[in-house]
């Protein structure tokens, strides 16, 4: 188990280097460069500015450059918010998305499951119904019209909530935008448990269970439900980038500082640093979800071996 | 196998097609009965509400361009990009996964793997890369956008490959002495569409999700035009003062989501197509 864990990290380190190597070569094939702006600066300033960022250098020795600072944790200075290094700008944003995310995964997780385990069970019944089909509109209906709605109903008509801003510590701000954000993936999570759910029910040693009198509660949460999780683990990773994807606007549009904005504007900006540093965080995000989900996979169903 | 003669037809799928089918119309008739153009400024009522006033049914926005027309102008955007993107992403979902899946052995195994890493890969980032890197074109968003859905659609594909290349008429087709490529086409490719189109059905609003996404966040559909994306987030911003700015694309989007959805599920079930 170790060992395979192991090798799983070790196999992060080269799709990294991919997505790095990658992204690098791309945002400069970008027309444009950092230092453009409407009135064109003199040449003489731009060629100071290229020099003191390295940009001047041939393009081997930037990436070169740009690795061995990475290696050592460094991310370089950002080119558009000068006096920031991109480690700071994430260190400030990262935070408030992090609260965000993980916020709206509990949440999508501990609604979810028994959301689907309660559909499940009582298959057909009305209550099955209204939880498929708020399952369905939960997938359908995007975050990015979920949250502006949300904010016009308890933020504008009944002045419950506060729909945009931030304050530190305080979690008023961000009941609508984790609402808003675990919408998606908890509508997902709860058809995953339902349908795996009913599948697990009518397998053999459920029935054994029953036929041994254990009262049905106890068949469900120690017999059934843990094989029946497997989908819901291997959906984890999935999970997490559609949150992740899902913080971009739900941040902008809640005006939360988390780092989500750098991405787009870095890369409106090109912000060479910046979004490099946005791909890697997010990358390294989710590559580490997916270890999760295998540890996750063989806690769930002790049949799963990687060593074999 | 069609779905009627299986089960007897789903009301709610029923629903959902009629609402389809009510805002296509909508989105291509529309403009026939509204006087208004999509660019046209009316000073004297600018974010007027909803009414009969000057022919704006569904109000205007902050510079007085009439939301009817608006909306149906960024329906009909997302629902081009939905089928367009979805018909790259069908093409290049066939070509790959029929090849993998006819091929087998090594071949199959390599390009499978591919479409592994590629899908663990944050591509959400690289389409956003793309359109930023390559100027934020329409034809740019089709192709980034098809770029990345046609990963599900590969597997798919090679699944229902792998099933057909066991059927006789193929053994039939390799013992007259045509080619793999002469196979691949007349026999495999008509084969597969069935099901396969069925399972695009899903895609069309995943796509379009997408679009409005990117629309959102200014990557996507560019000023004077419009998306769905595009004026949702115009709307986002003027729901204190202006909420029917929101409210109309917002619950267009929704219910054309929603719609395409179930109809796309309902499809999957009745005909049966799994992604193997």
């Amino acid at each position: 188990m170790h060992r395979y864990f192991l090798q799983r990290l070790a196999g992060a380190v080269p799709t990294l280097f991919i997505i790095v190597t990658l992204t690098f070569f791309l945002i400069r094939l970008a027309p444009g460069g950092p230092f453009d702006q409407e009135q064109s600066l003199p040449p003489e300033i731009m060629a100071n500015l290229q020099r003191a960022y390295g940009l001047d250098q041939p393009i081997w020795v930037q990436y070169g450059r740009y690795l061995a600072a990475l290696a050592h944790g460094d991310f370089g200075p950002s080119f558009k918010y000068t006096d920031f290094t991109v480690n700071e700008l994430i260190g400030q944003g990262f935070p408030v998305t992090l609260e965000l995310g993980g916020l709206a995964l509990s949440l999508a997780l501990a609604l979810g499951i028994p959301l689907g385990i309660f559909a499940s069970l009582h298959q057909r019944s009305a209550a099955d119904y209204a939880a498929t089909s708020l399952a369905a509109i939960g997938i359908a209906v995007p975050s990015f019209v979920v949250l502006p709605v949300l904010g016009l109903i308890f933020g504008v008509y009944w002045h419950w909530l506060p729909i945009i801003g931030w304050e530190p510590g305080s979690l008023r701000h961000l009941v609508l935008p984790v609402i808003a954000l675990c919408l998606p993936p908890l509508a997902y999570i709860a058809r995953l448990t339902r349908g795996s759910l009913l599948d697990t029910l009518r397998s053999p040693y459920i029935r054994t269970a029953y036929a041994k009198g254990l009262p049905v509660r106890s068949v469900i949460l120690r017999h059934a439900l843990r094989p029946a999780l497997l989908p819901v683990a291997s959906y984890l990773a999935p999970a997490v980038a559609s949150i992740m994807t899902g913080s971009l606007v739900v941040e902008s549009i809640a005006g939360l500082p988390g780092i989500g904005r750098y991405l787009v504007q870095g890369a409106l900006n090109r912000d060479y640093t910046l979004v490099m540093g946005m791909v890697i965080i997010y990358s390294a995000l989710l590559i580490g979800m997916g270890l999760i989900v295998d540890l996750l996979y063989a806690w769930l169903d002790p049949r799963i071996r990687f060593d074999a | 196998m069609s779905a009627g003669r299986r089960s007897s037809i789903n009301p709610v799928a029923l629903v959902a097609l009629g609402i389809i089918v009510l805002v296509v119309a909508l989105a291509l008739c529309g403009p026939a009965f509204n006087p208004n153009g999509i660019e046209t400024l009316d000073w004297a009522q600018v974010a007027a509400p909803p009414g009969m006033r000057g022919a704006h049914w569904f109000g205007t926005d902050r510079l007085g361009r009439d939301l009817f027309a608006r909306t149906l102008e960024g329906t009909r955007t997302s629902l081009a990009v939905g089928l367009v993107a979805s018909l790259i992403s069908l093409g290049v979902g066939i070509a790959y996964g029929a090849v993998a899946g006819y091929l087998g052995g090594r071949t199959d195994q390599l390009m499978m793997r591919l479409i592994e890493v590629l899908s663990g890969l944050p591509l959400i980032f690289f389409v956003i890369f793309l359109t930023v890197v390559f100027g934020r074109g329409q034809h740019l968003l089709f192709v980034a956008i098809g770029a990345v859905g046609w990963l599900s659609m590969a597997r798919i594909v090679r699944g229902q490959t792998l099933s057909i290349r066991r059927r006789e008429y193929i053994e039939a087709a390799v013992a007259c002495g045509a080619s793999s490529v002469r196979i691949l086409v007349k026999h495999v490719v008509p084969n597969l569409l069935g099901p396969v189109i069925v399972y695009a059905t899903l895609t069309v609003p995943q796509i379009m999700l997408f679009e409005s996404f990117l629309s959102f966040l200014g990557l996507g559909i560019q000023e004077p035009h419009a998306s769905l994306g595009t004026l949702i987030a115009e709307g986002a911003g003027e729901i204190d003062a202006a909420s029917w700015i929101l409210w109309v694309p917002a619950t267009i989007l929704a219910g054309l989501l929603l719609s395409l959805n179930i109809l796309g599920d309902y499809l999957r079930d009745t005909l049966d197509v799994r992604d193997a």
